[in-house]
Parts: structure tokens; sequence; C-alpha cells
């Protein structure tokens, strides 16, 4: 390898608190990218990756400053250069791309002209022909109609479209070195796998060198030659993808991997205890003592020093050695699932169609409801008692559509849901009586948002319990303190507010809310995804175990299939409001699968650096679902012709209760999906 | 688009009719009706009702309202009580001379208090941005005929350049008033200045903390590019609405100005106009105002509709 | 508009002790130093000047009209004989009580109004929407002065006339607070759960939409004060002989060019008193985490 383009050398950044303190969010960071690698940098929220792409640019957030240390750009420290130096690099020779695509583009520029100006600035082509090299890059990108794209502004693309136009911003300078900040997330599943696909072809054709800083180890197992796991602003392990997805060398990296599900495994993943400690307090010791299922005395006193070790790989870990013969971690256990009935549903949808469209006054007058295609659409489903249920979706699917129906915030427009096979949930909130609104209780996706920021814990326990069982004073505490210990807090988390909980600890609340009212019914609206993955685990845990105690329902709604097949008995994929396919999960996430499962499953990014990812439909933005026909003809890869648009698809049962929704008959499907797995 | 600006016409319709409605409403909820109420402690007898006669008060009420509002789309406003002439004469000159200030005082005003605002952000919290703010903030509280008396009491008292009051008769040529109408100016200007240069200032902030400025600056823009392309028209288009409403609303109150100036403008039309209880004059400038005021709004909404791009493009289907 | 502030809330029975915790932080910049120190003068003042005051401010004498400030007459007299300094110390009492009652007035029933028409949605929010929208286009000034002039002045009215249409414009205010807010997963839930109307407003809206209110509350007054003071100098507030800023600054004008002190006081007065509520009001909002900025006058 000849010089590194990028060099940082002992950087240490950090912050003066309000108090006085000097607290440091990057602490010794060691690291050299050479021409054309790509390095992911990986940890969680607050682990200082962010803050460390950002620093290879010079750029750091205000109140902080650099405590010690440099970080070199062909061999000049960027903190030293003046602002004429660094807008030069910046976006030329190095260039970022953004978190969220959507808010950084200036929403009243035009998109050709925002590519022109990094063109502009980095090269020194002539007015034509940078309308060219524009055109090109949207290409290059492998966005449609670049002509028709210049004149554009941000807000008229989807998501992805967005990203992609960010990705050519970045290159319109011919970088050397590509700085990516988390550049996928907010993405839809597939839209993901794309983008990511194409920075990998990128990287090949162009040969740049590549920082990816992610908290998802699927992403960065896809497009990582070397891998740093960060965890407290410092590195503690650094090596080849292949070693530290394989075999980590560090308990917190072994920890973390083993914390996220997989596919293939329908268990819920374990779990490490405690949390990453905050800026200024790791102490004297290693950061990850008090968490480490093999901590020492040694581990309290002194803070380890990254070491090689035989498979070349940098550990900071007094007994790295060790780390292999830990033994795995106890999965928790699973309720027992041969009882489950489907005459003993506790829940059943008959031909359930919903629709946010409210009547206008003509609609009124004439007393008929609004023409137009509802959001979720022929709805058939039973649900037994006991199980976990899983809807997966990606966005517009309809998923959370159907929980707020279920919850009667939203009657539906045509059809029945049954509960308990005697009582209606056509009825809305205000109608319903006591005993139903407490057997079904909703959790939702963001704690900051669900819970009231003005109330204790104390307070939002209360509520339910005040609420359903009329309980005071002495007693309604003594519930809630219980309620607490079933979720893992202490008591005295009554009085805190939530602004004074971390994002977990905030979802537990949540939880232990819902449960709260005893309910036989929990719909559960993507209640991990906001977390990160060691605590979606323990949440995960927390949901099984509870189950496991009250015999609860779970409706489990997510876009994550990894999650799902973790938790669910039985899975429904949405696609655009309308089932697609449903059946116990093993058999839906094994084919013969209706097409879009196929999709979703090929997108699914796994932390394995040998998977493939399969991308089989366009990444298109559909708009409105159809009336008739099948919901997916669009974009499915396996159309068969006219009557995929035209007729709505027959369910085909196999055994097992599993049926897919497609005009192409299951064994066809089975042999055609088959040849696709053995061809790549 | 085009559906957009109908709408929005056809709202600031409604807006005035309703208006209309309220201020008829209103004048005839008060104690007393238009005779009695000018009439006074005369307010008896034959002259009461050859009063009422005289001014068809006889007629129901939403036949009077009707035929005002048509009257008033033509311009007649029927005739002053007080003065027995045409409301609409002497209103028209009084218009004139209101608008005069004001369009002036903006035409001053608004582009100074653009810059001033742009400055007092881009050096925050550094001395441009004191002294621009602490001077805005005197400007906003101090009420405005504390302000205009000081200013009076330095440029025409003391250095003696500027006349204190105007004498000017109310309906002669403009260019008589031209150093009548300095210190009024400057005094609505002031006003005007302080608020918007504040929104401004805020607008500015915000924007320059946004992930697209951050992102600009890190694909290496320079600076002033970046302040010009990628700040200012962000900045400046949720402003438009603001400034309007700030105008509209300092324009329904320079009677303090006209008082203290002694300027023949609608403001002081209507002072009189109350202290006689010529309500059907005070009808007509509050419908004059009030259609005033809808008409600014109307046109910072519009030039907002086409200036920003998430308006303009809200037909365009996805690509 | 966020629905999360800077200060740390605490429970609901602990409003005095969240007062105080405002308070301080409040005292701890400089702006929130100088307004809270202005304002605290100009109340003291109010409560305490008729024990205090050397003169009786209705007192007229001929011989000393005009006179210069002086070891006797301290800011000097007006054009009637009065003592100055008397007058102006009295000068803010009428003008504090009915603005700060009809601010009050103002918060509670626009605030209340704004929130029903947050919650309730709909057919009637947007045929009250037009009605508001209607009125705000009015002169306020015009409409104030009639509403004197017929019915009658003294503080009674004025408190009632300016409660009732500066609380308009709070109406806009907290119906935009309370859907930022019922858009919001918590209050979602809350129905979910099946909670009363009333519960969701009271626990879930009106301790979120407070602190928005609060910071109303204060700019509110400063606009009182400025229309209160501008009424009484056209005449038709304050009515003599009641000693009031605006109505002195009025009668001073015509002397100012050669007795500028019987207008001078007042103006420093007045000025002070406005600059200390608007600095206040500006550390408030940025204390409790609030984004003023995009407020018109009305």
């Amino acid at each position: 390898m000849g010089d590194p383009l990028v060099q940082v050398k002992n950087l240490g950044i950090g912050f003066t608190s309000r108090a006085g303190l000097f607290l440091p969010i990057l602490r010794n960071i060691d690291l050299a990218i050479g021409e054309g690698e790509t390095i992911g940098l990986v940890g969680e929220s607050g682990c200082g990756k962010s803050t460390l792409a950002l620093a290879m640019m010079g750029y750091l957030k205000s109140g902080l400053r650099v405590l010690e240390g440099e970080s070199q750009f062909h061999g000049r420290n960027v903190f030293d250069m003046d602002e004429r130096a660094l807008e030069d690099i910046r976006g030329g020779e190095l260039a970022l791309i953004p978190q969220n695509a959507g808010q950084s583009l200036t929403p009243t520029s035009r998109i050709g002209r925002q590519i022109n100006e990094s063109v502009k600035l980095h090269t020194r082509l002539a007015k034509e022909q940078r309308r060219e090299r524009v055109i090109e890059l949207l290409s290059q990108v492998r966005l449609p109609q670049p002509q028709e794209l210049l004149n554009r502004y941000p807000h008229e693309l989807s998501g992805g479209q967005q990203q992609r136009v960010a990705i050519a911003m970045a290159l319109a300078g011919e970088p050397d070195v590509l700085l990516l900040d988390e550049p996928t997330t907010g993405l839809d599943v597939t839209t993901q796998a794309h983008i990511l696909e194409l920075l990998r072809d990128l990287a090949t054709e162009t040969g740049t060198a590549m920082v990816y800083v992610s908290h998802d180890l699927g992403a960065i197992a896809r497009v990582s030659d070397r891998i740093a796991v960060m965890y407290a602003g410092e590195f503690v392990l650094e090596g080849s993808a292949h070693q530290v997805l394989k075999q980590p060398a560090h308990p917190y990296a072994r920890g973390l991997l083993l914390s996220i599900p997989r596919l293939q495994e329908a268990v819920v993943p374990a779990s490490m205890p405690g949390l990453p400690p905050s800026p200024g307090e790791a102490g004297q010791g290693c950061a990850f003592a008090d968490r480490c299922p093999m901590a020492e005395q040694v581990c309290g006193d002194n803070r380890p020093v990254l070491e090689p070790t035989a498979m070349q790989e940098l550990v900071r870990c007094h007994f790295h050695e060790r780390v292999e013969q830990l033994p795995l971690p106890e999965s928790p256990k699973r309720p027992d699932r041969s009882n489950l009935d489907e005459l003993n549903n506790i829940l059943r949808f008959d031909n359930v169609a919903i629709s946010y469209a409210k009547p206008s006054i003509v609609d009124q007058i004439l007393n008929r409801q609004p023409d137009v295609t509802p959001t979720v659409d022929k709805i058939d489903l039973t649900i037994c008692r006991g199980e976990t249920i899983g809807l997966v979706g990606e966005s517009g699917s309809g998923k959370s559509t159907i929980l707020r129906a279920i919850a009667g915030l939203l009657p539906p427009q045509s059809g029945t849901i049954t509960y308990d096979k005697a009582e209606s949930l056509n009825t809305s909130v205000g109608e319903r009586g006591k005993d139903l609104l407490r057997s079904v209780q909703l959790i939702f996706q963001n704690p900051d948002a669900s819970l009231n920021p003005r109330h204790t814990v104390a307070e939002l326990l209360a509520q339910p319990l005040r609420l359903y069982f009329g309980l005071n004073g002495d007693k309604l505490r003594e519930r809630s303190v219980t309620l607490l210990e079933r979720v893992r807090l202490r008591a005295d988390y009554l009085e805190r507010l939530p602004s004074q909980l971390s994002g977990g600890e905030k979802q537990r609340v949540a939880v232990a809310r819902a449960f709260a009212a005893e309910p036989k019914l929990v719909l559960c609206d993507e209640v991990t995804s906001a977390l990160d993955v060691s605590v979606q685990a323990a949440v995960l845990h927390l949901l099984t175990q509870l189950q496991v105690d009250h015999g609860t329902t779970y409706i489990f709604v997510s876009h994550d299939l990894a999650v799902v097949r973790a938790l669910a008995d039985r899975v429904a994929v949405l696609y655009q409001g309308r089932l697609c396919e449903m059946g116990p999960s093993e058999n839906v996430y094994r084919s013969p699968s209706h097409p879009y499962t196929e999709v979703l499953l090929g997108a699914v990014l796994e932390p394995d650096p040998d998977a493939e990812l399969v991308l089989a439909a366009e990444d298109a933005v559909d708009l409105f679902p159809p009336a008739k026909g099948c919901p997916f003809h669009r974009r499915c890869p396996r159309h068969v012709g006219d009557i995929c648009g035209n007729e709505t698809p027959p369910w085909q049962p196999t055994e097992f209760g599993h049926a897919i929704r497609c005009h192409i008959p299951l064994g066809e499907l089975r042999d055609m999906q088959y040849q696709s797995v053995t061809t790549h | 688009m085009v559906k957009l600006i109908a709408r929005r016409l056809a709202l600031g319709v409604l807006t005035i009719m309703l208006v209309s409605g309220i201020i008829f409403v209103g004048v005839e909820v008060l104690p007393g009706d238009a005779c009695t109420a000018y009439l006074q402690r005369a307010a008896q007898g034959k002259r009461l009702e050859n009063c009422r006669r005289d001014s068809g008060l006889e007629r129901p009420a939403l036949t009077r309202y009707v035929k005002w509002t048509l009257g008033a789309v033509r311009g007649d406003f029927g005739v002053s009580m007080k003065r027995k002439t045409l409301i609409s004469k002497t209103v028209g000159t009084r218009f004139r001379n209101t608008v005069i200030l004001g369009v002036t005082a903006s035409i001053i005003g608004v582009p100074l208090a653009i810059l001033l605002g742009i400055i007092a952000a881009l050096w925050r919290d550094r001395l441009p941005d004191l002294w621009v703010s602490t001077t805005a903030i005197f400007a906003m509280t101090i009420p405005e005929f504390v302000s205009s008396t000081v200013l009076i009491l330095i440029f025409s008292v003391w250095l003696g350049w500027l006349p204190g009051i105007v004498i000017t008769r109310p309906d002669a040529p403009l260019f008589e008033f031209l150093s009548d109408i300095i210190l009024p100016i400057v005094a609505l200007a002031l006003v005007m200045t302080a608020h918007i240069l504040r929104m401004v200032r805020t607008s500015v902030i915000d924007v320059m903390a946004s992930d697209y400025v951050q992102m600009a600056r890190l694909k290496g823009v320079p600076y002033g590019q970046m302040v010009f392309r990628h700040v200012l028209p962000n900045a400046l288009l949720p402003t438009i609405n603001l400034v309007a409403l700030t105008i509209a609303w300092l324009l329904g109150g320079t009677i303090v100005i006209e008082v203290v100036f002694n300027y023949p403008g609608l403001g002081r039309l209507m002072l009189q106009a109350i202290f006689f209880r010529d309500l059907a004059m005070v009808q007509a400038i509050a419908l004059i105002l009030a259609t005033l005021y809808v008409g600014l709004n109307l046109f910072a909404d519009l030039l907002t509709l086409v200036a920003n791009p998430r308006l303009r493009t809200m037909q365009r289907s996805r690509p | 508009m966020r629905a999360t502030t800077n200060i740390e809330p605490v429970k609901p029975e602990g409003v005095f002790v969240r007062l105080l915790a405002v308070l301080l932080a409040m005292l701890s910049r400089p702006s929130g130093r100088v307004g809270l120190i202005l304002v605290a003068f100009h109340v003291v003042l109010a409560i305490v000047s008729p024990a205090i005051a050397p003169y009786d401010f209705k007192e007229l004498s001929a011989q000393i009209i005009l006179n210069a400030p002086s070891s006797e007459h301290w800011f000097g007299t007006d054009n009637l004989g009065r003592d100055v300094f008397t007058r102006t110390m009295l000068g803010g009492r009428q003008a504090l009580l009915v603005t700060t009652v009809s601010t009050v007035l103002a918060i509670t029933w626009g605030g209340f109004l704004g929130i029903l028409l947050g919650l309730v949605g709909r057919r009637l929010d947007e045929i009250l929407m037009r009605l508001v929208d209607a009125f705000l286009c009015l002169p306020w000034i015009l409409v104030l002065l009639l509403i004197v002039v017929m019915v009658g002045s003294g503080p009674g009215v004025l408190i009632l006339t300016l409660g009732f249409f500066y609380g308009i414009p709070v109406i806009r205010m907290a119906r935009a607070a309370t859907h930022d807010v019922v858009a919001l997963d918590f209050v979602t839930a809350a129905r979910a759960r099946g909670e009363s109307r009333s519960t969701i407003v009271w626990r879930e809206l009106v301790p979120n939409v407070l602190d928005v209110l609060l910071v109303e509350g204060a700019m509110r007054w400063s606009w009182m004060l400025l229309a209160f003071s501008s009424l009484s100098f056209l005449g038709f507030g304050a009515t003599p002989p009641t000693p009031d800023w605006g109505l002195m600054i009025s009668n001073a004008r015509s002397f100012m060019s050669f007795a500028p002190w019987a207008a001078l006081a007042p103006v420093v007065a007045l000025s002070s008193l406005i600059i200390g509520i608007n600095l206040s009001a500006d550390a408030l909002a940025k204390v409790l985490g609030i984004d003023r900025a995009q407020k018109a006058p009305v």
C-alpha cells in the first residue's frame, strides 16, 4: 500500500460541559485509509463515529474542539488548514455523502444546479461541458431520465432518489475518498439494498476509497474491506471484515453481533446488560468493563491499549484470547406453540378495507362512501390466542393503518373485525366498553413521542391503572412498582421524567404502561425500530418474557424481517395495503414465496460478509394501489402477463396453513425461485 | 397552480365580505343608532325624525347593509353627517396621503430591514449584531407617539431642520407636502424596520443552522456564495408573509403618528369621525382599512405561492 | 414549535418549584436580569407610590407653572403647576392594573377557545377561523376608540375591550400549538386508551401548550401597554385628572421646546417598563425553549 490518503493520528476530540469539565467524545483514534479500500466504522449511538467522519474533513460541530492528535489528508493536517484550503478539498478530493439527503439538499435550488455547483467548484470544465458532466453523474448513480431530473426540486424526489442525487453530488469532484455518514438510514429495505449495491459498484468502477459509518452491521458487511468497531469514543476492534464478522476478538463486538436477529434463526437474540458510558463516565479502566462477561479486577483499573492479535487485528482488551471460549448466551425460552388453534381465535378480519378518506359534503348528503381506493383492502386474517403474528411490509404497506383500526382510532370502511368471536371492532374508541379498551393496547415506535414529556413515570403508569381499575393512593403505587419490576426497572424510576431516561428505558416504560391494563392483545407498532441493536435485543427479550408469563397475543408490525423472524409464529406480508402471503414463519421465509416476499428476503442485509444480496425488482416508487389485480404487478420480476394487472390473484394454500396470493401456480413458483437461488 | 391562485383570490373576497358584515353588525350593535350617536343630546323630536329619514334609518338592517356594500363597491359611501359632503371625496384625499406615508416608509424600511437583519444574523452576538438588535428593540418597544415626539424634539425644536407639524392643506398637490412628510415617514419607517429586521434575523439564524447549509459548507462552497445561494432564498421566503402582515398592522396604527405630526391622513380623519360620532364615515374608513389589510395579505400569499418551489410544483407528479 | 422545553419539568404538584426554576434561569441571562429588574421596579413602584409620593397629584398651582427641576420639585412642574415627579410615580398605576387584568383575560379566553378549536377541528373550526381572520383585518385602534367613545371609558370598559380584542390573535396561536401537540403519539396513546376528552385536554394538552401561552402572555402584556398608552395619548384612555404617562406626554407636547422635562419623565418611565417586559418575554422564551421567531405584532 502506498501512502495512505487519510491518516488519523491519536485523535482526541471533546467538549466542555456546562459545569466546566472537559468531556471526550473521541479518544486515541488511529486510522489509515489507503487507496481504493472501504473501511466500515461501526458502533451504536453516541460512540462518536459521525464525529470522526466529519473530523476527517476538518469539521467539528459547534462546541467541540480537538484535544490532541491530528487528522491528515494527503499528508496535511486538516485542522491546520485555512478556510480556502479546506473548501478546496471538501466536495472535491474528499467528499461527504450525508445521512439524510432530503434535508441536506437546498430546497429552493434545482437538482441540476446543486450538482453543477459541485462540478464548478472542483473541476475546470466549461459551462456546456459541465451540463454534460451533470447528466453523466446522474446516469452513473442510475437515475432515470437525467435531463428531466435536472429541473426538479429536491422535494419532488423520493428518499432513494434524493440519496442518489447526494451520491452524484459527491462524485462530482472525482474524490479520492468518500465519507458516508449512515447514508441509508430511513430508507426502505429494498431501496437500501439498491443503494448499497450502487455504492459497491461505484467503489469498484472508480477506485475511490470509502469510509462507511453506520450502526447497521448488515450494511457494513456488504461494503467494507476492513471494519473498525467503536465503543465509547475509541476503537475496540479493527481488522478485516471477514475476521471481525466471523470471529470478533473483542467481547463488545461479539456481544453486538450476537444481539442481531438472523433470518435463519427463530430465536430472540441475546442481549448485553447495561448501557454504554456517557462522555466522561468511562473512568480509569476499560470502558466496557461493567458490561463484560469476563471482566476482572485489572479491567476496572487499567485501560487496555490496542494490541495486534494473531489474525492481524487490533484489539483493545486484556483478555482477548479468551473471547473465543466464551459460552454462547442462553436464548430466552419461547412460549409453547403446540396448542395454537385457529378456532380459538382472538381476532378475525373478514374482507376488511380501511381508508383515511373522509366523506365530503356531497358524499354525506348522498350517504355513500368516498370513491377512493382504500389504503388497506381485502384483508382476511385470523389471529390465534396467545400467538405472535408479524405484519411485515415497507412504508405505505398499511401495517400501521391496520393497527389503528384494531385500536379503534380508525374504523374500517367495510368488512368486519371480530374480537374474541363475539364483539365487533368496527367501533371507534368512544363506542367501546372499558373491558374491550383494556384488552387491546398499543405500543408506539418512538418513545420520545409516545410518553408525555411532562409526566413522571409514576404518572404515566398511573393513567391506565386509574382508568381501568380505579386504583388510587397506596394500591396504585404498589402496582406501579410491580409493573416496573416486570420490565426490570427499579422503583426509584417512578419519580423520573422521560428526559431522564435512555431510549431503551423509555420503551420499557411504554411496555409497562401497556401491560398495566393486563391486556389480552398487544399491538406493537415498530417498537424496536428506533432503538440501537443491543437495546432492541433487550426489549425483544422483555416482550417474549411477558408473553410467557401472561399468554398475551402480539401483533408485531415491523419492516425488519430478521426481527420478525425472531419473534413471530406466523407472518403476514403486506404490499400497498393488500395481503400477499401469510403463514407460519418458517414457511414464509422459505420458498415458495410470493414474488414480493422474495424481493424482501433478497434485500435483507445480514452481518455476514459472504452473504449476497439478491436484487430482483427495480427500486421504483409505486404511486397508487390498483383497484383490481395484483398490487405488485408493476414491479414484479415474475410478471406473467395482463392477468396480473387485471384480475385479483387468488389465494393458493399449501399445507401448514400457508397461503400465497399469486397467479403463478405454486409448483412453478417454487421451481423458478429454486433456479434463481442456484444461479447466484 | 392557477387553481391555487383562484382559490386564494376567492378566499380574499370572502374575507372582505365577512369583514364588511362584522363592521356593519358591530356598528348596529352599539347603543343607539347613527342619528342618536351624532346628535347626542339634541337627538329628540323632529330633529331626530328628520335625521333618521334622511339617512334612511327606517329601513330594515339587511336592506341598509346591501345598499351600503353595493355602494362601497362603486366607491360611494354615502354622505358624512358632520360635513354634509360625500364621504368618498373626503376619504379619497386622506387615503392618498396615508398611502403615500405607508408606501414611502415601506420602500425605505423594508430593504433596510432586510439588509440589517441579514447583517445582524451573520455577525450574530458580535458587535454589529449587538448594535442593530439593541436599536431595534428600542425602536420596537417605544410607543410611536413617544418616538415621534422625540423626533420632533430633536429635528424640529433643537436643530430646526424640519417642520414639526404639517400645516399644508389636506388636498394640496404632492410636492407641497414633501418637507412635511420626512419626519412622519422616518417615525413610521423606524418601527417598521425594527419589526421586520428581527424577523429576518431570526429566519437567517435558523436557516444557517440547517442541514443543507452545513452540507453546502461541507462540499466546499465558499462563505459568500453559501449565503447568497443557499441561505438567503430560504430565509427570506417565509418572511414575505410576515412582512406584509407587519406593514398592514402598522398602517392600521398610523393614527398616532398622524396626530403627533398633524398629518392629514386617514388616521386623523378616523379620529375626528369617532369623536363626532359620524358613524357612516367610521364605517367607510373601517372597510377601506380592512380591505387594504386583506389586499396586502393576498399579495403576500400570492408572492409566496409563486416564489416557493414547493407550492409551485405541487401539481406535478413524481417521476 | 416544540412540545418539550429546556427546563427540567417537575412533578405536577411542584408548580411553584417550577416557577422558581424558571425565574432563576431567566435571571441567569443578562436580558432576563435587566428585564425582570425593570418590571419588578415598576410593579413595586405602582404599589407603594401613593404612600410615598411627596405631593398630591391633583394639586394645581398657578404660580409654579412649568418650573424647571429644582430641589422642591425634582422633575419640575407641568403646565398646570402639578408636580411631575409625583405624577410620574403614580402614572403607571392605572396602566399596569388595566393591562395586567386584560392580559390575563385575553390569554385565558383566547387560549381556551384556541385549544378547543384545535381539538374539535373540521366544520366549526373552519367557520370560526374565517371569522377570526376577518376580525384580525380590522384596524384595532379604530375598534377600540369606537367602543370607548360609544360605551364610555373607565378602567372596566378598557379592560374588557382590550381583553376581548387582544384575545383574538391568541386563539390562532393556541390553536396552532394544540395542533402540534395533538399530532404527537402520546395524545394518540391517550385516545386509544379511551381517556375522556377532558382528561386528554387537561392532562396531556394543557401542560404542553402552557409554556407557549405563557410566552405569548408576556408579549401580549407589552402590546397592551402600548395600546393603553396610545389610547390615553389620544385622549380615549385614562381621563384627567388621573396621572397617566400617555396623558402626560400628550399634555406636555405643546410645551416641549421650552419645558421638555414634563414630557421626558413619563417618556423614560413608559419606555423602561415596556422594554423591561419585552426583555423578560425574550428571556422567558429562550429559557422555555420556545421559538418565538415568526411572530407578527398581531
